[in-house]
């Protein structure tokens, strides 16, 4: 027929789709600015973030209750089932990331406002990518780009080796001087919260994916 | 002596919120208040409390016999035509109960529409079905524009412009139904109430009606009676759940947002109604 019979519902489904990116915007948003506030010490700006986490908790509480709603009163079948599915994985995905920003900010609050061991380098390079994997997948999953969808996690190999960087040089560091145990932990915790974040952004290419074509697939990233 | 009802303004009733009426809502278009049916000695519908709220889309479910027709019957004083029935309490209109003798039930039907399960047009041309009911209620305007109007509001004129003269029974059952929609919005009423208005219908034909409902909630008050709990779920704003006693006679057991009774009703037998544990 061509028409359009649900339209008051495909309009509920596009709202949820801008609020799943609008809560993306708002977690790269954290995680850019906990990385830039470790840089820098910042104390006012970590403890923001950690207080700021409970609105994104929030967002995503409300996504999962309008996913349910629909379920509940639109009966979704085929693709609408999928995106509706797919938006309660990613909306999950995105709160777990917007936690790692608010472990940065609890970090930065325990290293204090010492100097840092050594130079951020290695860490804001992992946070560009993992923000740019998430920016990228935020917008595979509004056009459904199966393509972008199946390349994005491929970039997860270089945060990983990033990680990986660090990893040695903190070790290196203890091994020199054990008395650098707890300020090299807490570098690399903020390291191993990027290194989640970017697979994380792996894990909603793979819902991506599902919701375009039904299939669940899983990234092997080794 | 017929008593004209006022239409609706601003100044109309704030009335507080309370069990029978759902959360969240000022105005009200119409109220029962301890409204019970009788059908001879047989009690159909006991002390109905329900505040139905304005240019929202009110669903009433439950299981057969539990009284939906008859609820939504009352409140357009349909039940005048069975001559074994009887109404107790009080059906506000406007402030007005539209059960008092000075109010004329034919005024209380034209600001109170009805669409019914099986679409019954007249056996006129399309154009004379919404005409009908504006002429004979005096409408002295531009009647070619009024008609087009009411099909376009019932979304119908883009498949009825080319052949208003031909007869209404041509017309496939989806669209026929949305006829009697044009001619029930024509006299512009402030309800409409709708007894099971797609169960004849095929899939395709009841979603378009369920659109259209969503559309002409912006307008009017939508009451609509549905066997169909799927449907209520996908196009009401409020749901009213009601349910047979022992004696057979209906309640009203829950009266809430759609979404909360679909996801987390506040009684048991609602739940146990919607999920299929009995009905």
């Amino acid at each position: 027929m061509g028409q359009l019979l649900r339209t008051s519902f495909v309009r509920e489904l596009e709202t949820l789709q801008t609020d799943t990116l609008m809560l993306g915007s708002m977690v790269i948003q954290a995680l850019k600015e906990s990385v830039e506030a470790l840089r820098h010490r910042d104390m006012e700006t970590a403890r923001r973030l950690i207080k700021e986490d409970e609105v994104i908790n929030k967002r995503r509480f409300e996504i999962e209750a309008d996913c349910l709603r629909l379920i509940a009163t639109q009966q979704p079948m085929a693709g609408n089932l999928r995106l509706i599915a797919a938006v309660l994985e990613i909306s999950t995905e995105l709160e777990r990331i917007g936690d790692y920003a608010k472990g940065i900010g609890r970090i930065i609050l325990l290293i204090g406002p010492e100097t840092l061991l050594k130079p951020l380098v290695d860490i804001p390079r992992m946070c560009e990518i993992a923000t740019d994997m998430l920016q990228d997948a935020l917008d595979a999953f509004l056009n459904q780009d199966l393509e972008a969808a199946r390349t994005i996690p491929l970039r997860d190999d270089e945060v990983d080796a990033l990680y990986n960087q660090v990893h040695r040089d903190l070790i290196a560091m203890i091994l020199e001087d054990p008395t650098l145990i707890d300020r090299s932990n807490y570098l690399l915790w903020a390291a191993h919260n990027l290194e989640r974040a970017a697979d994380r952004v792996t894990n909603i290419c793979e819902r991506i994916i599902f919701t375009v074509t039904g299939e669940f697939i899983e990234f092997d990233m080794n | 002596m017929t008593v004209a009802i006022e239409r609706p303004s601003q100044a109309q009733s704030e009335a507080s919120r309370t069990s029978s009426s759902p959360s969240g809502t000022g105005r009200y278009a119409i109220e029962a208040d301890k409204m019970s049916v009788h059908y001879g000695n047989f009690c159909a519908v006991r002390d109905v409390d329900m505040k139905v709220p304005t240019n929202k889309i009110t669903a009433i479910i439950g299981p057969s016999g539990c009284g939906k027709s008859t609820v939504l019957r009352c409140f357009n004083r349909m039940n005048d035509l069975i001559s074994s029935a009887r109404v107790e309490g009080e059906v506000l209109f406007q402030g007005q109960n539209i059960y008092d003798d000075e109010v004329d039930p034919v005024e209380v039907r034209r600001r109170i529409g009805m669409v019914f399960q099986k679409p019954n047009p007249f056996p006129k041309t399309i154009f004379e079905n919404v005409a009908w009911g504006t002429r004979i209620n005096g409408f002295r305007g531009d009647m070619d524009e009024m008609v087009e109007k009411a099909l376009q509001s019932a979304a119908l004129w883009d498949e009825v412009k080319d052949k208003l003269q031909q007869s209404a029974l041509g017309l496939s059952g989806g669209q026929q139904q949305r006829l009697c929609i044009a001619r029930a919005i024509a006299v512009e009423p402030e309800i409409i109430l709708m007894d099971e208005p797609a169960s004849a219908l095929d899939p395709i034909a009841t979603l378009r009606i369920e659109d259209l409902m969503k559309e002409l909630s912006v307008k009017y008050t939508i009451i609509v009676v549905t066997h169909n709990m799927q449907q209520a779920a996908r196009t009401s704003d409020f749901t009213a759940f009601f349910s047979v006693d022992d004696k057979r006679t209906g309640n009203l057991i829950e009266f809430d947002d759609t979404e909360k009774i679909f996801t987390n009703p506040s009684q048991k037998s609602t739940e146990d109604y919607i999920t299929g544990r009995f009905g």
